[in-house]
């Protein structure tokens, strides 16, 4: 105990910057999927039927497949084609490879949960907007958009706790986000080696940053009860 | 020449043929009633004069302008009609407010939308929203709304619903109001309201159409009936004449079978 009191200082310090860079990856993420996903979303129903297949595969391929997988091909496969890393040996470029992956995979995810809500809009709302001579995108962004962001609050939320535990893979790349971190103090590092227990307390992170998420969903719904 | 011309109308979905040359005017000012049993293409007529449903044969005139000919492409394009269905207002059987916004953003949203594309809208913005506001305001007033201008949908009874839905329709200033089934959803005694409110718009010689199973109401608010029956107009006439005295067999089964 007393040794953990004594590492505890130093460790801390280096989960905390393990987990700025888990933090970054997920709002980059949700930055990237959220507008993504209503662009597959909008694809994927299109009457123009290549278009639709095509955004169809996509999703399969991404929803078929593992998260590690796609960062490891994502990260790896350039290098392979091209005989040069195009994301670059920094963290930066490990940074940006990770980036791109949990986008595109995220983006497939949201894009499903889009087509649930906006095709859970009554027809009827539509065709009110139509009578009243309303533009096809003043339909949307004026009666379907936030009656569609009702419905899918608690869906998003799910998917956006899983986010959060998700970043944890970027570790495959060697992304050094809060498990990363942690993990170093087994092989060593600043002084410390053998320690498991930093590894195991990366986990208050998570519950702490998923509980604030929790709240703010909660907030949120609770704010759009009044459409009905 | 009357004021709204209808021909030959027919819809079809796929095998099944719904509407079978469809053919009736109506003259400004007049309240036409249409009635018929459940599946007789009363609301899917109303739907193809607003376009909502492309009717695969005939044309539709207003003031002998042609706004709609099938065989013409020219009149059949979404960006064409969607000007064209501001010719009409339309109260739907579900009332189809939006449920994010309040009475007023209700009956306002679409008249701030359609401002907006006029050219001088930047320059005068504040008080041509001011101006729609008021308009809002008023026809909630007319409507017996005064005092739920600022409820969601929700907080609404379906009678007030139905009444937020017609001020909304005539917000755009349409010139031929459609409504298809106004009342089939609303308890009697919300009924009323509703009847209420278009025997008032009836009074202000509002030209509309009226897709009903209130016989009574027909009988006394309409100045035309058209009965339906199997996609065909069976009867067409004053209601003296198809409610009074019908001379089809179907119209004589038709009115014995509904409740009065």
């Amino acid at each position: 105990m007393d040794l953990i009191m004594q590492q505890f200082p130093v460790v801390i310090h280096s989960l905390n910057i393990g987990f700025l860079q888990t933090l970054k990856l997920f709002v980059v993420t949700l930055l990237g999927a959220i507008p993504l996903g209503l662009l597959i979303a909008f694809g994927s129903m299109s009457h123009f039927k290549p278009l639709s297949y095509f955004f169809k595969l996509l999703v399969w391929i991404i929803r078929g497949t593992p998260l590690m997988i796609q960062l490891l091909i994502i990260f790896y496969f350039p290098g392979l084609v091209l005989h040069h890393n195009i994301w670059g040996g920094s963290e930066a470029g490990r940074f940006a490879a990770a980036s791109l992956s949990f986008i595109l995979n995220y983006a497939c995810y949201f894009s499903e949960i889009y087509r649930g809500g906006i095709q859970g809009v009554p027809e009827g709302q539509r065709e009110a907007g139509m009578v009243l001579g309303m533009t096809k995108m003043q339909i949307f962004t004026h009666i379907t958009l936030l009656q569609m962001v009702k419905r899918i609050v608690p869906p998003m939320s799910n998917e956006i706790i899983t986010l959060v535990k998700d970043t944890s893979l970027a570790r495959i790349i060697a992304l050094q986000e809060i498990i990363w971190a942690g993990q170093a103090f087994m092989k060593g590092s600043q002084g410390i080696s053998g320690a498991i227990w930093p590894l195991f307390f990366t986990a208050f992170y998570y519950l702490i940053a998923n509980g604030l998420l929790t709240i703010a969903f909660s907030h949120l719904e609770a704010k759009l009860e009044y459409i009905k | 020449m009357s004021f709204l011309e209808v021909e030959h109308i027919r819809k079809s979905f796929g095998k099944t043929e719904v509407l079978k040359d469809i053919s009736f005017s109506l003259e400004k000012g007049e309240v036409l009633s249409i009635i018929g049993s459940s599946g007789s293409g009363k609301t899917t007529l109303l739907r193809c004069l607003v376009f909502l449903h492309m009717a695969d044969e005939g044309v539709i005139r207003i003031n002998d302008d042609v706004i709609f000919d099938a065989k013409d492409p020219s009149t059949t394009k979404e960006s064409e009609l969607r000007e064209k269905r501001l010719n009409f207002g339309m109260v739907f059987q579900s009332f189809n407010l939006f449920p994010q916004y309040t009475a007023l953003e209700n009956v306002t949203l679409a008249v701030k939308l359609h401002a907006k594309e006029r050219e001088d809208y930047e320059k005068y913005k504040a008080n041509i929203d001011e101006v729609i506001d008021a308009e809002g305001k008023d026809l909630l007033c007319r409507m017996g709304l005064e005092d739920r201008m600022d409820n969601y949908p929700s907080q609404l009874s379906g009678g007030q619903q139905q009444r937020v839905a017609i001020a909304r329709a005539l917000a755009m200033k349409p010139r031929i109001l459609f409504f298809d089934e106004p009342t089939s959803a609303l308890d009697p005694e919300l009924t009323f309201e509703v009847l209420r409110v278009l025997r008032q718009l009836a009074d202000q010689h509002m030209t509309m159409a009226i897709v009903t199973h209130e016989i009574d109401f027909a009988r006394n608010v309409s100045d035309k009936v058209i009965f339906m029956d199997q996609g065909v107009i069976a009867e067409y006439g004053t209601p003296e004449e198809v409610i009074d005295n019908p001379q089809n067999e179907r119209t004589k089964a038709f009115l014995a079978n509904v409740a009065r």
